[in-house]
């Protein structure tokens, strides 16, 4: 029969009322969406509260999409250089020697101890550094980090694992993260969000950034920071690094440390009280301030040198101790780059460089005109599609473009509920699915049309006409379901906004086309008695 | 008020007959596909192939595309592409992509801006590298082989082997010339296009599915009818809601193609030509398939036991 019963009516009423309301903040720009929110009373509780509100995609607000890559070389010349120093401080303190020192392999180091007595002393220890991969505590058994090969004549291969390398990746990757956010917040109403994307990516996106070289010199610097002496003449444990307010001309620089970037406690732009040059002013926590007092007050009149990234950018002379645990580096800087090296300094070092793979930007001209082009072409496929529902199938293609227009408020509303972000593609989906929608009333009301042509009373082939029609509904709508979910899993960003609202628009037209028409039919039949279909 | 009919009722159009045009003409065009698609090719846009794309406006209103290419050229770049387009002075350059892996991409775009920043507006600026477009290009083939063999399974499970297999030989057929579309009129192919692929393999089979629900629903109401008849039948049944969503469909992708702004329209584009592809594939190709294929041979299998002897009379 075609009846529906009243708590039916409530249930499908209460779903899209409620499906429309959680649509309502997404009408909003922020100002009207913050007032809106501070005009309900406190004692509403706030879940009750529709207050989520779509995201719009960079294509569409404008900004920038920058996809970073950590430098596996990078991160394994390090990680091997660590290896190296850990070899090193073991042979040191077991008094073992190898015959041709430590020498690098790929992925790892090699030693050469012949003797059998003195590996025994040594491979307990060498051993402790092949630590195993994964948090122990969780039980994530994975291998080890580092193996460790013999051969009988002596010589000793310490590398890393594939899992190991891995692992390395994945949490320099984290750390990078951290690093990346400090260093990109920039402070205003921007507010930039950064993902890992896969094993060794790191998505950044500013929304409303029009030029990301800033950015881009931000990332593109490991932030590496080395407070080190130039050496002596006639110095041996040196390297070789480039100066950079002589041109780059190499100096030798002592390779011990004195303090580095994780003993700075603060770093701050600001200008030279006498020379008015632009410098950072740097603070170091007591282990830095100790050991800086110490160095500077054991080689007073020698040349500092500061090195960052393997390059050194100020060698002032020590003049007094510096034991206040403050200091500042002055050099021939422009002001953009002391804010950035106090930018670099704050945020730490990256642990390992971060590449630039991929960099999308949209100027916020091309994102206004790409919505007021996606706001007309939706209007226009809306009001063709109406008039063309209302002119084949009268009143009940006034019911359809009811549920048209509650369809595409659905969609608005779940993805406001998902924060999903909106794209032009996905706008594109939404004229799309305006399209594929009445496809369902379409197929019901010839159905009925059919059946009632075959001799069936009114009701008995509106009833048949549903229930026959539903199948090739659900056939019709998980076909485009299933490209729908491929193109959701495959793509990224924008193309990954139009399979969202394609799936969204697939789940609310079997509510909106199905129920919902059905009970506006239902309703119209007890209400009106007709006598034949109004098509 | 007079309504709307875009179909006449009770049709009894002979579909079946267009077989004879149809097939050579589909057979044709898809081999004039597959040979412009190993000798010229698709026209990759920089999601597959690497490098720089930059669309410029001139604040000015009015752009100097010859100063701009010989400008570009300049650079030392490779060989760039200087396209006006849109309306007020648009332009767009493309750079291939620089030797010397990801990080040297990047001077492309810094010196672009710098020559050109003073006179124009930078409106969208896409710097692809060579790893992310080799992974574009995978992922953008293994989503239309996955979609294709997820068909498949559905199709599988849903309908009989016959119809499944000419359903199948359908969607090919449209992505087969879905392509054809892009060789042909040498629209940049870029991750949207993959997405308008993947989204006629659905229509496809939308259009596809309701008539093949149709064959099966009448197979089983008239055991003997012949299958060219039955088919027949299944479509002029059909075929007034075939005309309808497509007519809708069409609509809608119509206002996108005009209103929807350049940057999506030649994804708008593509389905419209595919909308009308699905259409014809589903009466002209899949269903007079299945005359070949064989129809009643599935009956045997999926038929219930006591209908089966009915049929075997």
């Amino acid at each position: 029969m075609l009846r529906f019963s009243r708590s039916k009516i409530i249930a499908t009423v209460a779903i899209i009322v409620i499906g429309l309301l959680l649509a309502v903040p997404s009408a909003m720009n922020r100002e009207q969406r913050q007032a809106y929110l501070n005009a309900i009373p406190s004692w509403v509780p706030h879940w009750l509260v529709p207050s989520r509100a779509i995201v719009l995609g960079l294509d569409l607000q404008g900004g920038s999409h920058v996809l970073l890559e950590v430098d596996a070389q990078d991160l394994l010349r390090g990680q091997v250089t660590l290896l190296r120093d850990d070899v090193r401080r073991i042979l040191r303190d077991t008094r073992v020697s190898s015959q041709n020192g430590i020498q690098t392999v790929p992925r790892g180091v090699q030693i050469r101890v012949p003797d059998a007595a003195d590996r025994d002393r040594l491979m307990p220890r060498l051993r402790e550094l092949s630590q195993p991969i994964g948090n122990a505590m969780l039980g994530q058994a994975g291998g080890n980090a580092v193996e460790i090969n013999t051969t009988p004549d002596g010589v000793i291969t310490l590398t890393y694992t594939e899992a190991g390398i891995n692992e390395r990746i994945r949490r320099a990757v984290d750390q990078s993260i951290e690093v990346v956010r400090r260093r990109i917040d920039f402070g205003g109403t921007t507010e930039p969000s950064i993902q890992r994307q896969g094993a060794d990516r790191i998505l950044v996106q500013v929304p409303g950034l029009q030029d990301p070289q800033q950015l881009k010199t931000l990332l593109g610097e490991t932030g590496n920071l080395e407070f080190r002496l130039l050496a002596q003449p006639g110095a041996t444990d040196v390297d070789m690094l480039p100066m950079e307010d002589q041109g780059g001309q190499r100096v030798p620089v002592e390779r011990r440390v004195i303090a580095e970037g994780g003993d700075l406690t603060d770093a701050q732009p600001a200008f030279d009280s006498q020379s008015h040059q632009p410098i950072v002013n740097f603070r170091f926590n007591i282990r830095g301030a100790q050991r800086f007092g110490q160095a500077t007050t054991e080689n007073l009149g020698r040349q500092l040198a500061i090195v960052l990234d393997n390059r050194v950018i100020s060698a002032p002379t020590i003049q007094s101790p510096i034991t206040g645990g403050s200091g500042q580096i002055s050099g021939s800087f422009t002001v953009e780059q002391v804010n950035n090296l106090a930018v670099l300094l704050r945020s730490g070092a990256l642990p390992a460089k971060l590449t630039i793979v991929e960099e999308r930007t949209v100027g916020p001209g091309l994102g206004r005109d790409s919505i007021q082009a996606g706001k007309t072409a939706t209007y226009v496929a809306g009001i063709f599609v109406i008039i063309f529902m209302f002119a084949t199938y009268g009143l009940f293609g006034l019911f359809a473009n009811i549920a048209l227009l509650v369809h595409v408020g659905l969609i608005f509303g779940l993805m406001s509920v998902l924060e999903a972000t909106l794209t032009l593609p996905g706008i594109a989906g939404i004229v799309l699915t305006i399209g594929t929608a009445v496809d369902s009333n379409v197929l019901i009301y010839e159905r009925i049309r059919e059946e009632f042509k075959a001799g069936r009373s009114m009701v008995s082939a509106i009833q048949a006409g549903f229930d026959r029609a539903f199948a090739t509904i659900v056939d019709s709508n998980s076909t485009m379901a299933i490209a729908a979910v491929i193109l959701f899993f495959l793509g990224s960003g924008p193309v990954r906004g139009f399979a969202v609202v394609f799936i969204l628009g697939i789940l609310t037209t079997v509510l909106t086309a199905v129920t919902l028409t059905r009970m506006m039919i239902a309703l119209w039949y007890h209400w009106m008695r007709p006598k034949a279909l109004p098509f | 008020m007079r309504l709307v009919r875009l179909w006449p009722e009770n049709s009894h159009f002979d579909f079946m007959r267009f077989r004879r045009f149809s097939f050579p003409l589909s057979a044709v065009i898809s081999i004039l596909t597959a040979l412009m698609l190993f000798s010229g090719g698709l026209n990759f846009g920089i999601d597959f192939r690497g490098g720089t794309l930059m669309e410029i406006q001139a604040k000015s209103g009015q752009a100097n595309v010859g100063q701009i290419r010989q400008t570009a050229e300049g650079f030392g770049f490779g060989d760039v592409e200087v396209q006006e387009f849109g309306a007020a002075g648009e332009v767009s350059l493309r750079f291939p992509i620089q030797s010397g892996g990801e990080a040297a991409q990047a001077a492309v775009v810094q010196k672009a801006r710098d020559t050109f920043g003073n006179d124009y507006e930078f409106r969208r600026v896409e710097t692809v590298g060579p790893r992310v477009s080799g992974e574009l290009v995978q992922s953008g083939t293994i989503g239309v082989v996955l979609s294709v063999i997820a068909v498949l399974f559905y199709l599988w499970f849903r309908f009989e082997r016959e119809l499944a297999i000419a359903s199948i030989i359908g969607t090919l057929h449209d992505i087969v010339l879905t392509i054809g579309f892009f060789v042909i009129t040498r629209h940049e192919f870029n991750m949207t296009s993959i997405a308008a692929i993947l989204t006629i393999v659905g229509y496809s089979l939308n259009e596809t599915v309701v008539v093949f629900d149709r064959t099966r629903e009448l197979m089983r109401r008239y055991k003997t009818m012949p299958a060219e008849e039955l088919l027949n039948l299944s479509i002029n049944h059909t075929m007034s809601r075939t005309v309808m969503t497509a007519a809708t469909t069409a609509l809608s992708l119509l206002a996108l193609v005009l209103f929807g702004g350049q940057a999506i329209q030649g994804f708008a584009q593509v389905m419209l030509y595919g909308v009308v592809i699905c259409t014809y594939s589903a009466i002209c190709i899949s269903s007079p398939m299945l005359i070949y294929i064989g129809l009643r041979g599935s009956e045997t299998v999926k038929v219930p036991e006591g209908s089966r002897a009915a049929a075997a009379e």
